[in-house]
């Protein structure tokens, strides 16, 4: 288990590295110098401003330092807002944008589970239609899409819910709705499958004719077993609820790091585009991290320590 | 009980050459796999609606009279009419034309994505999974490193800083989006390569490139398909979410997912702006993805009934 461990977070820093190296060099590729805007600087302005954030020294002082920044948690300034920080920005809206993330991953698992196991347990019936026509349209349709659908009908025509900002509880119910409708899809067919190939099996029939009812048949012996693959969706779960959370915060009016993200990349703010690309790969490399071994406690017969991928 | 004389049997007739009888015609597998395929009701209608839409694609553009990028500042944001039968966009634009204009570069990205993914991946998992030993270990080992980027931040970032472009986007979304396809070739290869008739063409004295496109290639065509068929639908979703973040082809040129994004602007005064681009943007993926799923349960031996 700690060799397993130890083997991953080595290729995750090597992964990490790979992605601070890449976006360093884009960014350095990228068109404009970080000052460049409507108004032309005066050159002595921006040697100085050169010299006061270390452009003027060569690139790989200015690499080396950056990693290193990095390694210390440190992301640098932003170039757009003067006297913030790309961690003043991530401290600020991070806490927003998760607890959005978390209350889509929860409306996600547990709606997407008990649509897939009402599914299979009606297999064949209008039950399982519904729920998977229900799917199909959650994987169909684009989040922006659903989004403004969402906001436009239930909040704005029928005014259940308020339309937009982050006040209260029920400001955040509209998009965490919004955010979890495609991975809830992706569960509830995920659900549906396992299940189906669960019930199957033989130890179910010798549970039916130890006479169990089929309440504890369902609950103790197939959703068990039936939600193994659902944890192993886990990972791309959290990376589609975050890159969900661009569009999702941007329509609602949401202060949380994924519009602030959408809002650099309008504003070709470099520094805050690199830092919050690099946070969230660390962030999404841990959570992956996580499942794979939350997903082996789980499961026995996976063997983390031993043997190759693939194996 | 009652007695059964002799005289009521008679001997089977035991003709051996009635036994070896096909009484079926025979089936190539790919026949087999298409009968399947078209017995899937909700596949079919996939599939037809494919056709439709690659249809239009084509010729719905030179079905009006209206160009796709010219301005009529008459006529902006009017309803569905018999004029402009989808309505106008904000600067006069028939939303009819733009929809199937759009329909094209969509398609386009999702296809040329797809097929990059597919040679790019087939050649590296081929590779890979051929050879196998060390340089099967470096091969999958980089695509590994790669494949922890999280892929839409990557293609954000090259798309910030390659700016906006067909071909960009292109290029963004395949930087690692081969890798999915490379696993699964590199998966058949490992299987199929121990198989008698692999050994069987090497002492014949068959090249690698030989048993590598005449008996490998096509023997792991299934899955490939399947995972081509749905890479299709998860890059025009990525088009789309692009476009959304401004991050899209640029104006005049007109996506669905350019479209959708202005329409959701605009849906509170003029809702047909997003209605027929988002309609035909889910219809899309819904098609790819029925279509996928029958290909993979026709391909899928243990479903044979």
């Amino acid at each position: 288990m700690l060799r397993y461990i130890s083997r991953r977070l080595l290729s995750i820093l090597l992964s990490l590295f790979l992605i601070i190296t890449a976006t360093f060099f884009l960014m350095r590729a990228a068109p404009g110098g970080p000052f460049s805007g409507e108004k032309k600087l005066p050159p002595e302005i921006e040697k100085n401003l050169n010299e006061y954030y270390g452009l003027d020294r060569p690139w790989y002082e200015q690499y080396t330092d950056y990693l290193v920044s990095i390694a210390k948690w440190d992301f640098g300034p932003s170039f757009k807002y003067k006297g913030q920080t790309v961690n003043d920005l991530i401290n600020e809206g991070f806490p927003v944008s998760f607890f959005l993330g978390m209350e889509a991953l929860l409306l996600a698992v547990s709606l997407g589970i008990l649509l897939g196991v009402i599914a299979a347990l009606n297999h064949n019936k209008w039950q399982d239609y519904g729920a998977m026509i229900f799917a199909v349209l959650g994987i169909s349709v684009p989040s922006f899409i659903m989004a403004s659908l969402l906001q436009y009908v239930l909040a704005i025509k029928l005014g259940l819910f308020p339309v937009a900002r982050w006040e209260s509880l029920q400001h955040t119910v509209l998009p965490a709705l919004a955010l979890a409708a495609t991975p809830m899809a992706f569960i509830a067919r995920l659900t549906r499958s396992s299940m189906l190939e669960v019930l199957s099996n033989d130890y179910i029939r010798t549970a039916k004719a130890k006479g169990l009812s089929k309440g504890q048949i369902t609950v103790k012996h197939a959703i068990r077993n039936a939600l193994l693959p659902v944890v192993t969706y886990l990972g791309p779960l959290s990376a589609a609820v975050l890159t969900g959370s661009f569009v999702i915060e941007k329509i609602f009016g949401i202060p949380g790091l994924g519009s602030q993200f959408v809002l650099s990349i309008s504003n070709r703010d470099y520094t805050t585009i690199m830092g919050v690309t690099v946070f969230y790969s660390i962030l999404l490399l841990f959570s992956v991290l996580l499942v794979d071994i939350a997903y082996g406690l789980i499961d026995p017969r996976i063997k983390l320590a031993g043997g190759k991928k693939g194996e | 009980m009652q007695q059964l004389p002799k005289e009521m049997f008679q001997p089977a007739s035991v003709d051996l050459s009635e036994a070896e009888k096909i009484s079926k015609p025979s089936l190539s597998f790919w026949k087999d796999v298409s009968i399947r395929f078209r017995k899937n009701k909700l596949a079919m209608f996939g599939l037809v609606l494919l056709i439709l839409l690659v249809f239009m694609a084509i010729f719905g553009p030179h079905m009006t009279k209206y160009d796709y990028s010219t301005n009529d500042l008459m006529n902006t944001n009017k309803p569905p009419s018999a004029e402009h039968w989808f309505g106008t966009d904000d600067l006069g634009r028939d939303i009819f034309t733009r929809t199937w204009y759009g329909a094209r570069i969509s398609l386009f990205i999702g296809l040329a994505a797809a097929l990059i993914d597919l040679f790019i991946g087939v050649l590296w998992g081929g590779i890979a999974g051929f050879r196998g030993g060390r340089t099967d270990d470096v091969m999958m080992r980089i695509a590994d490193i790669l494949w922890a980027v999280p892929y839409l931040l990557l293609v954000i970032l090259l798309m910030v800083v390659l700016g906006q472009g067909l071909g960009t986007m292109i290029l963004a979304m395949t930087i690692t989006g081969w890798i999915n396809m490379a696993r699964i070739v590199r998966g058949q290869v490992l299987q199929l390569k121990s198989q008698e008739y692999v050994l069987a063409a090497q002492t014949l004295g068959a090249n690698t490139s030989r048993i590598m496109f005449k008996h490998l290639i096509p023997n792991a065509m299934g899955p490939i398909l399947v995972t081509l068929t749905l890479s299709i639908p998860s890059a025009i979703f990525t088009e789309a979410f692009l476009s959304y973040l401004g991050l899209g082809v640029p104006q005049p040129l007109a996506s669905w997912g350019t479209m959708a994004s202005e329409g959701v602007q605009a849906l509170q005064y003029y809702p047909w702006r997003l209605f027929f681009p988002a309609t035909f943007i889910c219809l899309t993926i819904f098609a790819f993805n029925v279509v996928g799923d029958g290909l993979r349960d026709a391909l899928d031996p243990r479903l044979r009934k």
